[in-house]
C-alpha cells in the first residue's frame, strides 16, 4: 500500500487507517465477498492497509492489528466484523497493547447487521461497503479519550430472598462483603420453602434450606429486610443510591423474640383469614407468623383483618400477652431506608401460571382440583395436613390424575416450557403414590428430564407403576357417561400411543401449572434500568457468555427471574452472580466509557435550554460567566443536550455531531 | 398516478438508501438480536449507532436527506423504557415537528418514520425496516432536484444564524 494516500487526505495529513475486514470463519464470509471489501477499503482515503482474517478477534487476529499498529505506524483502526457490543472491549484492548488510544478504533457490524440477515452477495457486500466507508470517514475525527476511573462501593444489594438471592447473599457475605438483602414478602425462603421434597433425590427442602435462611437472619455482615421494597435507583456501576421502603409489619423487630403469644392471645379465638403461605389451604390470625421456620422470626398484623386497626376498640389483649418487651407498635409507618450499593443483584423469581386460565380445566369449579403448589403445601409435613394427602373432604384419594404443561407449550397462554414441571410432577406422583397407594395418572405431551439423576427418576416411576399417558387433556368434568364415573371428576384425553380418546376418572386433579414472569417484572426491570425478553424474563447480556451479567452494569440476574430453571441451575446462577460481583467490587475502581458530553464555553450563549432536558440534573449555569456547565459524574452521556443545543456548543465525546456528519454522508457517498 | 410509479419503480429497479439512527440499548440491540436470529430482512438500510434517540439531532435528519437518503428511520426504546429515563421522549416531540418541517420540503411523511423496538422485539426491526423500505421504494427516489439544495442551504443558514 503506497503511502501517498496521505495526500489525499485534506484533513488531516498524519491520519494513517488500517482496516481489518474478519470472515468469522464462514459467518459473515459466505454472504459478504470479504476479499472485495477489503480491497474497496484499502483504496479509500487515509486508508494504509486492508486486510481480511479468518477470525480478526482470535489471539493472531489481534496480533495482526497491534503488529501493523506498530510496523505501519497506524493512528487509526476500522474493524468490520461482529457488533460493538460483543467486541468493542476486545480490539479496544489490541490497540492499547499496540499504544494506541482505544477510542482511536471504529467497528462496523457486518454480521448481525449484514451477513446474518441479508442473503444476496451482491446486496451484502454493497452494504458493507458503505458501513465500512463511513466508518473510515468517521474514523478520521475521532479523538484520544481518557476514561473516568472511579471507585466501587463494596456493599452489594440482593433484591429478593428465594434461594437465588439467599445463596448469592450468603456467597457475597462469606467472602466479608457487605450485603443488603431486601425480600417484600414477611419472611425470606421464597418457594422453594414451600416444598416438601426436591427432584430428584427426595431430599427434605426444608432441611437444605432452613439453615441457609438463618444463616442469612443472623450473618454479621447481611441487613436483612423483609417485608420491603426497593423504591428507587439511582447512581451507576460501583455507586448505586438506592431507596427502600419498608412496609409496617406492626411489630419492632428489634423487640420482638418470635415466641408466639401474641397469637395465643388475639380476641379472635379461632383462626378466620386464608394463610397465605398455606395458599389459603388453611386459615391464620390476624397477627401471625408466616410459617414456623420463617426467617427473621417475628410476627406481622394484617391490619385488613386486625379489629384495633378497623375499630380502634379491640381488648389488645395482644399487647398484654407481649408485656413489658412492648413489640406491638400499632402506629408503625412506612419507612424509608436509603443506602448505597456498587453491585446489585436481582433473584426476584417467578410466579406460578394462573390455572383459573384454562377453564377447561375446572380450577376453581371443582373442588378437587388443585394447582401443584397447592399439593406442595398438602404434602408438606408443615402444611396444613401435616403431610396428608386428602380431598377437601378429608378422605384419601384412590385416583389421581396429574396434568402436565398447564399454561406452558400452549399458543393460548404461555409458548415456554418451563422447565421444572415434568420433573416435580413425576416427584409429586411418587410421593402422591408412596403415602396413599393411589392410581397415579400422568397426562403429559413429552417427557423433558435432562439433568443428573432425572431420567433415572423417570425410569424408577415407571417401575413404581405411576400411568402414563400420552395426550393433552382436553377438559376436567364431572358430566358421568357411566355408572362407574358417578361422583369422580373425569379426564377425557386423546391417548396419542394408544390412538383413541380416553374417559378416566379420578378423585383428584393436579394441574401442574408453569412458570412465568412475575406481573410486575416490567415495573421491577425499569426499576433497575434492565431489559427484559417479549415474555417478561430478565434479559441477560449474552445467553451464553454473560448469562448473569445484563445491559446494566452492576446489575446482575438469578434464578427463574431470568427464566424458569430448577433449584441446582439456580443455585448456580447465583454463586455466578454473586462471584461477578466481586470481581467488579474487589477490583476497587472502575473504568467508566467516556460518553459524556461538555460544554465549549467561548461558544455558549447561556440560552439554557439543554438545562432541563438533561434527566439528570447535571448541566447548571454558571452564574458570574451565564455559561452551562457539565458535571462530568453525573453525566450518562445519552446526548440529548447536545442534540437540543441550538448553538451546538456541547460536544459528546466519541458521538460529536461532526463525528455523525461524516458517518451520514460517508454512509451516502457513492464510491 | 402513484401506482403507476411503484410499477414503474420496480421495472427500473430503484432500491431506497435508508438511513437510520438507532439507540444503543433498544433498537441497535433488537438490530443485532434479528442477526443472531437470522431473519432476512431487506439490504437497503444503513443504521447509525447511537447512545439514545435522543442524541439524534433533526439537522442529522435534514443531512442525510440532503446527502441522498430516500428514508431516514429513527429507533429507541419503547415510551417508560429508555435508558435514560426520558431521552425517546425529546426525540418523539422533535420527531413532530420535523414532520411538518419536512413536509414543507415536499418530503413525503413515508420516508420519516420514529419507531420504538425494544432489545426483545428483532422480529420487529425486520417488518419495519420492510415496511418502510417497500413503501419507499413505491414512493420512488426522493425528487432531490432543488429539495435537496434546499435543505442544504437551508442547514447552512440556519448553521449560520445559530452559530
Amino acid at each position: 500500500m503506497p503511502d501517498d494516500h496521505l495526500g489525499e487526505l485534506g484533513r488531516d495529513g498524519h491520519v494513517r487507517i488500517g482496516v481489518y475486514v474478519c470472515h468469522c470463519g464462514t459467518n459473515i464470509a459466505a454472504t459478504v465477498d470479504v476479499i472485495d471489501l477489503a480491497e474497496y477499503a484499502a483504496g479509500l482515503p487515509g486508508v494504509v492497509v486492508a486486510r481480511d482474517y479468518k477470525y480478526m478477534c482470535s489471539d493472531p487476529g489481534q496480533e495482526l492489528i497491534r503488529q501493523d499498529i506498530l510496523d505501519r505506524k497506524l493512528n487509526r483502526v476500522v474493524v468490520a466484523s461482529c457488533s460493538p457490543l460483543m467486541h468493542e472491549p476486545t480490539f479496544r484492548r489490541a490497540l492499547v497493547r499496540a499504544g494506541l488510544n482505544p477510542y482511536l478504533l471504529q467497528m462496523v457490524n457486518i454480521r448481525e447487521h449484514v451477513s446474518w440477515v441479508h442473503l444476496g452477495k451482491a446486496e451484502a457486500t454493497a452494504k458493507a461497503q458503505d458501513l465500512v466507508r463511513a466508518a473510515v470517514r468517521r474514523v478520521h475525527l475521532h479523538k484520544p479519550l481518557e476514561t473516568r476511573r472511579v471507585a466501587i462501593n463494596p456493599a452489594v444489594l440482593v433484591v429478593g430472598g428465594g434461594i437465588a438471592g439467599i445463596h448469592a447473599a450468603l456467597t457475597l457475605a462469606n467472602s466479608g462483603k457487605r450485603v443488603y438483602m431486601v425480600e417484600r414478602k414477611p419472611t425470606i425462603g421464597g418457594h422453594m420453602a414451600y416444598f416438601d421434597k426436591t427432584f430428584p433425590t427426595l431430599d427434605c427442602a426444608a432441611c437444605i434450606l432452613t439453615p441457609k435462611m438463618t444463616a442469612v437472619g443472623s450473618h454479621p455482615n447481611i441487613t436483612l429486610w423483609t417485608y420491603s421494597e426497593v423504591e428507587a435507583v439511582e447512581g451507576y456501576v460501583g455507586n448505586y443510591k438506592v431507596k427502600v421502603r419498608r412496609k409496617p409489619r406492626y411489630i419492632n423487630e428489634d423487640l420482638c423474640i418470635g415466641c408466639q403469644e401474641c397469637i395465643a392471645a388475639c380476641v379472635y379465638k379461632e383462626a378466620k383469614w386464608p394463610d397465605e403461605f398455606n395458599l389459603g389451604l388453611s386459615k391464620r390470625k390476624p397477627i401471625y407468623l408466616p410459617f414456623p421456620q420463617a426467617v427473621p422470626q417475628k410476627v406481622v398484623i394484617d391490619p385488613q383483618a386486625c379489629i384495633e386497626f378497623k375499630s380502634g376498640k379491640c381488648k389488645k389483649t395482644c399487647v398484654d400477652a407481649c408485656g413489658e418487651r412492648q413489640a406491638i407498635d400499632f402506629d408503625q409507618k412506612d419507612r424509608i431506608e436509603q443506602i448505597e450499593v456498587g453491585a446489585i443483584i436481582l433473584g426476584t423469581g417467578f410466579q406460578t401460571f394462573d390455572a383459573h386460565r384454562n377453564a377447561y380445566y375446572g380450577y376453581g369449579v371443582y373442588p378437587n382440583v388443585y394447582t401443584s403448589l397447592e399439593i406442595e403445601r398438602l404434602i408438606n409435613a408443615s402444611g396444613p395436613t401435616a403431610g396428608e394427602i386428602v380431598l377437601r373432604d378429608g378422605t384419601r384419594p384412590r385416583m389421581v390424575g396429574i396434568i402436565h404443561c398447564v399454561g406452558s407449550r400452549d399458543h393460548n397462554t404461555n409458548r415456554w416450557c418451563s422447565k421444572v414441571c415434568c420433573m416435580y410432577s413425576l416427584k409429586l406422583a411418587h410421593l402422591i403414590r408412596e403415602r396413599t397407594g393411589a392410581e397415579v395418572y400422568n397426562f403429559y405431551i413429552d417427557m423433558r428430564t435432562p439433568g443428573k439423576g432425572y431420567e433415572e427418576f423417570y425410569d424408577r416411576l415407571l417401575d413404581e407403576g405411576v400411568h402414563f399417558v400420552r395426550g393433552r387433556v382436553a377438559e376436567v368434568t364431572d358430566w358421568a357417561s357411566h355408572p362407574s364415573e358417578q361422583g369422580k371428576l373425569i379426564l377425557q384425553v386423546e391417548d396419542t400411543l394408544a390412538g383413541f380418546v380416553r374417559r378416566i376418572p379420578v378423585e383428584m386433579v393436579i394441574l401442574s401449572v408453569g412458570l412465568e414472569p412475575q406481573s410486575d417484572a416490567r415495573e421491577v426491570r425499569r426499576l433497575f434500568n434492565i431489559s427484559c425478553s417479549e415474555e417478561g424474563w430478565f434479559l441477560e447480556r449474552h445467553p451464553k457468555l454473560a448469562p448473569v451479567s445484563t445491559f446494566t452494569d452492576g446489575i446482575f440476574i438469578a434464578g427463574a427471574c431470568q427464566g424458569p430453571k430448577d433449584i441446582p441451575d439456580t443455585v448456580a446462577q447465583a454463586g455466578a452472580a454473586a462471584a461477578e460481583a466481586m470481581a467488579l467490587i474487589d477490583a476497587g475502581k472502575i473504568e467508566l466509557e467516556p460518553y459524556t458530553a461538555r460544554v465549549i464555553e467561548d461558544e455558549c450563549s447561556g440560552c439554557k435550554t439543554c438545562i432541563p432536558v438533561c434527566p439528570y440534573q447535571a448541566i447548571s449555569l454558571i452564574g458570574d460567566i451565564q455559561k452551562a456547565r457539565i458535571n462530568e459524574v453525573l453525566c450518562k452521556g445519552c446526548g440529548t443536550c447536545v442534540a437540543a443545543c441550538p448553538s451546538g456548543s456541547i460536544r459528546q465525546n466519541l458521538f460529536e455531531d461532526d463525528e455523525i456528519y461524516e458517518e451520514i454522508e460517508g454512509l451516502l457517498a457513492y464510491a | 398516478m402513484r401506482e403507476q410509479q411503484s410499477n414503474a419503480n420496480s421495472a427500473s429497479g430503484f432500491e431506497p438508501r435508508i438511513v437510520a439512527f438507532f439507540c444503543t440499548w433498544c433498537t441497535y440491540l433488537a438490530a443485532d438480536l434479528a442477526g443472531t436470529s437470522r431473519m432476512k430482512y431487506a439490504p437497503n438500510v444503513r443504521v447509525i449507532r447511537v447512545m439514545c434517540s435522543g442524541r439524534v439531532d433533526p439537522q442529522f435528519v435534514l443531512a442525510a436527506f440532503a446527502h441522498g437518503a430516500d428514508g431516514v428511520l429513527i429507533g429507541g426504546c419503547h415510551p417508560g423504557d429508555c435508558h435514560y429515563q426520558e431521552g425517546n421522549y425529546k426525540c418523539l416531540r422533535r420527531a413532530e415537528l420535523l414532520k411538518r418541517v419536512l413536509q414543507e420540503f415536499g418530503i413525503e411523511p413515508e420516508r420519516f418514520r420514529l419507531e420504538w423496538i425494544s432489545a426483545a422485539e428483532g422480529e420487529r426491526v425486520r417488518s419495519v425496516i420492510n415496511d418502510m423500505v417497500k413503501k419507499v421504494r413505491e414512493l420512488g427516489p426522493m425528487n432531490r432536484g432543488s429539495a435537496g439544495e434546499d435543505i442544504q442551504s437551508q442547514r447552512q443558514a440556519f448553521e449560520e444564524v445559530t452559530t
